[in-house]
């Protein structure tokens, strides 16, 4: 009504920088912004405070089942906050071993604690060779800032 | 394929490109330089306004608290809104009444002076061209705010139709408010707050009433209106008078009237149930389909006069082949453009909006199915991502409306 139009269709946050992201030493990044941290063969995924940060509030994920096959770069899920919705990539290929089921009741973990409690899935990996080609944490912040500095 | 984290809003975005690609290009990728901006621009950035390109305007998606927040405390508190991408627009003339009733479905000629309503404007097929508020300010001065996204389009119509107007000797003429700012002041503590600057008595200006009356020093037009279901007010303020209206309006709340942006403003119309053009009404949705029948003025129902009057007439009479309806549902919040199955898995209609409601903290949509499968209580699937979640038909609006009304 009195609001706008199809433009609202336009609602896309043009990212202004906010800086202060936090960003962990010994997590690997991906350049859609998921974070994994490697323990032996075993990847934990998530995404990044910084993502989440421009997300705003989760209000759902949705999982993969486990035992599903995940493809470095594919998506294997998604994130919806109020206004958005949004695709998570797997940082690396390998079969879903554990979901973090705390997210079907508190989806909002992705916000308050992305990096612990807000973690999505667990993979076997296929191929940690595949790690060479994310990003560390230096790189990580850097690349953020770029991408900011763009919109 | 949808975004990757980064591309905020892209569901929305990719909706359009469908709709309009050649639009999409010209506007989406329009420079920051080429946006518009309004008075408040410099005052929203200082108050932590995150800015995005909006219908050719730069405008506050949100400010320092998340859109959940916002939300919420324009229900509980108060939010005040810079809706200056707006067009407010005069009409005026002694022909100006059965001028603007060729072009939409209110009984203008029967609203009292002062008063107005919402009202669509509609094609020759029965289509809506745009919603709008107008308001009979005299029996030859209408006032009425269109849609930013909508003035180019609605502006040449209105244009189109008055040439031909005149050309038969009818008496109206426009003016566009481009000298005026729009700010909308909504929630509780709107009334209260905004008492304390005008010397009028705002418990006698009842909802969908209209005055010119002075406000904080400057002469403004006031509308006991609004997008979000709450009691307020639109006051569409001379622009070099802008900025310190604002600053009165935070001031006189001590804090609990905060600027809120459009993330908040289309979370809040949804729970009330308000259509946004664009997305829950399109050039082929009738009023009807639309369920803003009520909006068709009985006289009006009797005598046509409108554009596309044979066809809503028509619908009215035989009933539309599909309804605009509410649904709560489970899973992810259905997006524009969910598939709404019956329980056999039948296709009955799309989703047209949809999110999380902040205040109500569940899933909430609009979309059309086909007449018969609009009651209240109807079971229905919705699928988000190729899955089927579970989906009510639920009486709008989702959370009660607090217009102030006599009693």
């Amino acid at each position: 009504m009195l609001w706008a139009s199809r433009a609202a269709s336009y609602l896309r946050i043009s990212a202004f920088h906010r800086g202060f992201s936090t960003v962990l030493k010994d997590l690997k990044y991906a350049d859609s912004h998921e974070w994994v941290k490697v323990n032996g063969n075993s990847a934990t995924i998530g995404i990044t405070d910084h993502a989440q940060d421009h997300l705003g509030d989760v209000v759902y994920v949705e999982l993969p089942e486990v035992g599903a096959a995940v493809k470095q770069g594919d998506s294997f899920g998604a994130v919806e906050s109020v206004k958005a919705t949004s695709d998570v990539n797997s940082p690396v290929s390998g079969k879903v071993v554990e979901v973090n089921e705390e997210l079907n009741n508190s989806p909002a973990l992705v916000n308050s604690s992305p990096y612990e409690n807000g973690w999505i899935i667990k993979v076997e990996m296929n191929d940690a060779g595949e790690l060479k080609k994310l990003m560390d944490s230096d790189q990580y912040s850097k690349f953020c800032e770029e991408e900011d500095s763009k919109h | 394929m949808r975004g990757s984290l980064w591309q905020l809003g892209q569901s929305l975005t990719r909706r359009l490109a469908q709709a309009d690609k050649k639009a999409v290009a010209r506007r989406y990728f329009a420079s920051e330089a080429d946006l518009k901006k309004t008075v408040l621009y410099d005052f929203h950035v200082a108050k932590g306004g995150k800015m995005v390109p909006f219908a050719g305007w730069s405008m506050p998606i949100q400010y320092k608290d998340s859109i959940m927040d916002s939300t919420v405390n324009c229900r509980q508190n108060g939010g005040l809104f810079d809706v200056s991408h707006m067009c407010g627009l005069s009409l005026k003339g002694k022909d100006c009444i059965p001028f603007l009733e060729k072009l939409v479905i209110a009984d203008v000629a029967g609203l009292a002076p002062g008063t107005g309503t919402l009202t669509v404007f509609t094609n020759e097929k029965g289509g809506a061209i745009d919603d709008s508020v107008i308001t009979k300010v005299k029996d030859d001065h209408i006032y009425l705010v269109v849609n930013a996204g909508c003035r180019d389009k609605d502006l040449a119509h209105i244009e189109e139709h008055m040439k031909a107007f005149k050309a038969k000797g009818g008496d109206v003429l426009w003016h566009i408010h481009d000298e005026r700012s729009l700010l909308a002041l909504q929630g509780p503590l709107a009334a209260p707050v905004l008492q304390h600057l005008t010397k009028d008595d705002l418990s006698k200006i009842y909802f969908g009433e209209f005055r010119i009356l002075n406000i904080n020093g400057a002469t403004c037009f006031l509308t006991r209106t609004g997008y979000t279901g709450e009691d307020g007010f639109e006051i569409s303020v001379p622009s070099e008078n802008a900025v310190d209206l604002a600053k009165a309006i935070l001031e006189k709340s001590e804090g609990k009237v905060r600027l809120t942006g459009l993330g908040a403003r289309d979370s809040l119309r949804l729970e009330a149930g308000l259509c946004l053009y664009g997305n829950d009404m399109e050039q082929h949705t009738s009023p009807v389909e639309a369920g803003l029948t009520w909006a068709i003025g009985k006289r009006r129902r009797a005598e046509g006069g409108f554009l596309g009057a044979e066809v809503i007439l028509k619908q009215l009479e035989e009933g539309p082949s599909i309804r605009r309806v509410g649904f709560i549902s489970t899973g992810p919040p259905p997006r524009s453009h969910s598939e709404i199955q019956d329980e056999k898995g039948s296709n009955i209609g799309e989703i047209t909006s949809g999110g999380f409601s902040p205040c109500l903290k569940k899933n909430i949509a609009m979309g059309y199915v086909k007449s018969g499968l609009h009651k209240a209580g109807t079971k229905a699937k919705i699928l988000v991502r190729g899955k089927a979640y579970d989906g009510v038909v639920t009486k709008m609006p989702f959370v009660p409306t607090k217009y102030y009304k006599p009693a």
